[in-house]
């Protein structure tokens, strides 16, 4: 492509993104001579420096806009919704015919005239170009070719002003003439900074970790020989490097409000096709990130300020009656947290209707009734981020097909990020996304399993808990599958040896667990010893080893040494399949304690009847025995009192005389404050099974038959014990 | 090829066969390094080695080409290669000298040679008293290949 069109293009994209906010700001502050200014002087650039190009078409839509934007700017014209709108279309035929350009360095055929009526319609007695009109207009129809360089640099300096706080642009000051006007640009802005290659930003950044590796290496080496003649230059270099590394990570850092300059447009036009009024207030835009993370969370960010702009604020006249104010407001805040990026998008709509998501999911066969009105609010509100998941009573044209949230948190979580929501009804909803500060460099802890040596991302690690001789009693192993009890909670346990089919025998005095968290579910990784957190640099696997899930890169130790970066997410997946998608399915006692999916663990007991019962192991919160003496009869059912409140036991089988059994073995189901105990003749073992239902099932009280451990088994329906339990709400599909 | 027809190959040898690969696919060639083993990977990567602060993924030619020998990890060679922008260790026993022949003198690989082996060459070069096979690096690293014989 040629030189003076590449550089058209990359300084007209940069001033056009800036046109839209500015032009939306207008509509808010018509006074705002700064603004108009500057919108007039970004077109009038583009058209300009079209005549030189021979780019026909485009000269003919940004006169046009210009056209109307003169006569804004001379106060003739008011600035209003409709004026707006079609300078906002002027815009976007400008846009269009810049992508094709770019693509293939023409214009493409046809016209922009619809849009041209238009704003010439706002143009009384059709006025002449503004050419003649003000001063700095008057350039390129005077001059010759000659002039190209001083228009060239004029457009720069224009690019440059509009597209602050975008801090890379060259600029050619010198080759401003005399006699332009020089007011309108910042020379000293634009001496301060240049355009870099990102390839070459890149490339900085890969030296500079070697840089680190090499000093590295010199400290080790240097290390425990005092007074040594290295000492002082060792230390001069180890300073300077970390600054150095510091720096070039700099360079790649982009305020994270690059990506928002497209939203104010977004809510304004959804505002406007909804005839909604929504204020979008933006803060922390100067937060930084690196550009790679600034790129992955572009599409999900807008996409999640469009829901809230579509689904979230509701309309003027339903606000009013509900007590709030006309026009709906979007927040969106960034800041830093520990490490991390906290992305916020918060609206004070009319927030997530979680009955109406609740009866979606069962509807959509994600959970069953009974289960799904045993979920609490959060983990309903989970359900939002499945594929195919949409609550939109009907479907509009900017949401509402069900294509997106699922999307968001999937390309949120590949960035090594997370997304919660929250809502009130009648209050709003937030969206929060922590994300890294970069994904070049993290912050991993660093484990040895066997003898070998990993790195885990912080990002994923809740807690390491240390397991001592003394509390192996807490790792319970049933039937090959381990689990810890972790404050109430069942922590399924993954042993990164076994996972990893190292030749090693797992340790047996002590533990060391490290507890990852993704999504929603949370597993323990048992390795055997944590050391320090390090800053690494990740580096790429290569493709014989990309399609190893339980891996997210390399990296390089201080000695030299490669090792791997564990990916707690391909974990979960490797060692727990499924096991979100089945826990969702079901419906959850027990968050933490979601277990092997396809193959989860279950639960068997005999209660008298032929065949041995089965319930999935993470409906089950705790086994207990309770001695006759325990078991109260009140109400005309047994209860026992049993952590600081009364459970309800009831038999598995109605034909069991429960103190027949002295201590009888029970099976706490639910939560706290919805628990019940089921009272069983015994426990019999936990297996890791495919749960799949062959047979219906004819009794209450049994979900189906399936095949467990090669004999016919019946699986109990928790909600029926549950409802039985008197927790018979639980019982009404929201 | 080139101009004057001269086509230039650097050769190793593994398990008592001589191979050989193009002059222009090969970065270097140095003896053993330190290799990290890569859990979980399939049998052919015998690790990655870290070489100036860039991962190079050690690619085991005796279990690539299904060679019987005793596996001699601990003192192979690496014949580093470049392949789209990827580097790659050719772990080898030996490493010959550079082998310029004349390109009429690359011979089609024969149709008896085994499958396996058909997909990752590319030609055979008859020597005074051995023959030599030129392996495809790209063929090489789509480890599916030797599977399907």
């Amino acid at each position: 492509m040629d030189d003076l069109l590449r550089d058209f293009l990359t300084e007209s994209n940069e001033g056009l993104n800036q046109l839209d906010r500015d032009i939306v700001d207008l509509e808010r502050q018509p006074e705002s001579a700064e603004l108009i200014n500057r919108i007039f002087r970004a077109i009038h650039t583009i058209k300009g420096t079209c005549g030189f190009l021979d780019l026909v078409r485009l000269e003919r839509v940004a006169h046009a806009t210009e056209s109307v934007l003169v006569l804004v700017r001379e106060r003739k014209l008011a600035v209003s919704r409709p004026v707006i709108d079609d300078v906002l279309a002027g815009v976007d035929a400008i846009k269009a015919v810049l992508q094709v350009i770019e693509a293939t360095e023409h214009e493409p055929a046809g016209n922009d005239d619809e849009v041209i009526v238009r704003l010439n319609a706002r143009v009384p007695g059709n006025a002449p170009a503004p050419a003649e009109a003000t001063s700095a207009a008057g350039t390129i129809e005077l001059f010759e070719t000659g002039e190209v360089i001083a228009v060239h640099a004029r457009a720069v300096a224009a690019a440059e002003e509009s597209a602050a706080p975008a801090p890379a642009t060259a600029a050619l000051p010198e080759a401003r003439p005399a006699g332009e006007p020089a007011s309108e640009s910042k020379p000293a802005v634009a001496d301060s900074s240049l355009r870099v290659n990102v390839v070459l930003l890149d490339k900085l950044m890969n030296l500079v970790g070697e840089l680190v590796l090499g000093r590295n290496q010199l400290i080790q080496l240097t290390a425990g020989q005092e007074g040594s003649v290295f000492e002082a230059p060792v230390q001069h270099l180890n300073r300077v490097t970390t600054d150095l590394q510091e720096a070039v990570m700099k360079t790649r850092m982009q305020p994270v409000g690059a990506a928002w300059g497209k939203l104010p447009r977004l809510v304004r036009d959804l505002a406007a096709a909804s005839g909604k009024q929504i204020e979008l207030v933006m803060s922390g835009a100067e937060t930084e990130l690196d550009r790679q993370i600034l790129q992955a969370i572009q599409d999900p960010l807008t996409h999640m300020v469009r829901n809230s702009a579509d689904h979230g604020i509701e309309a003027p006249d339903v606000r009013v009656a509900n007590g709030k104010g006309r026009a709906g407001t979007i927040h969106l805040n960034a800041f830093h947290e520990g490490g991390h990026v906290i992305l916020e998008i918060r609206d004070d709509g009319a927030g997530i209707n979680v009955d109406r998501v609740r009866q979606k999911a069962v509807e959509r066969g994600l959970v069953k009734a009974d289960a799904a009105a045993a979920l609490s609010e959060q983990q309903v509100l989970r359900f939002i981020f499945e594929p195919g998941f949409s609550t939109a009573a009907q479907v509009t044209n900017v949401s509402g097909r069900g294509v997106g949230m699922d999307v968001v948190r999937s390309n949120i979580e590949r960035i090594g990020g997370a997304v919660e929501l929250a809502s009130r009804v009648g209050e709003g909803a937030t969206v929060r996304i922590k994300i890294p500060l970069t994904l070049a460099i993290v912050s991993a802890l660093v484990v040895t399993a066997g003898s070998q040596v990993f790195a885990i991302p912080q990002i994923g690690v809740v807690e390491l808990v240390r397991v001592t001789e003394e509390q192996q009693g807490r790792v319970q192993e049933m039937h090959g599958t381990r689990f810890y009890r972790l404050r109430d909670t069942l922590l399924p346990l993954v042993d990164l040896s076994a996972l990893l089919a190292l030749n090693h025998a797992a340790r047996t005095t002590e533990a060391n667990i490290v507890v990852c968290q993704v999504g929603a579910l949370r597993f323990g990784l048992v390795v055997d010893d944590v050391y320090d957190t390090q800053e690494i640099v990740v580096k790429p696997m290569g493709r014989l080893v990309k399609h190893v899930t339980v891996y997210s890169g390399c990296t390089i130790l201080g000695d030299g040494r490669v090792i791997m970066i564990l990916d707690p997410a391909g974990i979960a997946a490797t060692a727990m399949p499924s096991g979100q998608s089945e826990r969702t399915r079901e419906g959850e006692t027990h968050a933490a304690a979601a277990g092997a999916g396809e193959r989860e663990s279950v639960l068997l007991f005999d209660a008298g009847f032929a065949a041995l019962q089965a319930v999935p192991l993470r409906q089950v919160a705790r086994l207990e025995e309770f001695t006759s003496a325990q078991l109260e009869e009140a109400d005309g059912r047994l209860l026992v009192q049993y952590r600081g409140a009364l459970l309800p036991v009831i038999p598995a089988n109605p034909a069991m005389d429960v103190r027949a059994r002295d201590p009888r073995p029970v099976v706490v189901l639910g939560r706290d404050g919805q628990a019940m105990g089921l009272a069983v003749d015994e426990i019999r073992d936990i297996v890791e099974e495919h749960l799949k239902l062959e047979a219906v099932a004819r009794r209450p009280g049994v979900r189906g038959v399936g095949v467990i451990g090669g004999r016919a088994t019946e699986v109990i329906d928790t909600g029926h014990f549950l409802a039985a339990a008197g927790h018979a709400n639980q019982e009404e599909p929201a | 090829m080139t101009q004057t027809g001269i086509r230039e190959f650097v050769t190793f040898r593994v398990d008592g066969q001589w191979l050989g690969v193009p002059v222009a696919t090969v970065q270097e060639v140095l003896l053993a390094q330190r290799m990290a083993v890569v859990p979980l990977a399939p049998a052919e990567v015998a690790g990655f080695l870290n070489l100036r602060g860039q991962i190079v993924t050690a690619l085991d030619l005796r279990t690539r080409l299904d060679m019987p020998g005793e596996p001699r990890l601990a003192d192979a060679m690496n014949v580093v290669v470049r392949h789209d922008g990827e580097l790659f260790s050719l772990l080898v026993d030996d490493v010959g000298d550079v082998l310029a022949i004349d390109a009429e003198q690359l011979e089609p690989v024969p149709l008896t040679l085994d499958a396996g082996w058909r997909a990752v060459s590319s030609g055979i070069v008859r020597r005074d008293t051995n023959l030599l096979a030129v392996l495809d690096v790209g063929a090489l690293l789509r480890l599916d290949t030797l599977a399907t014989t």
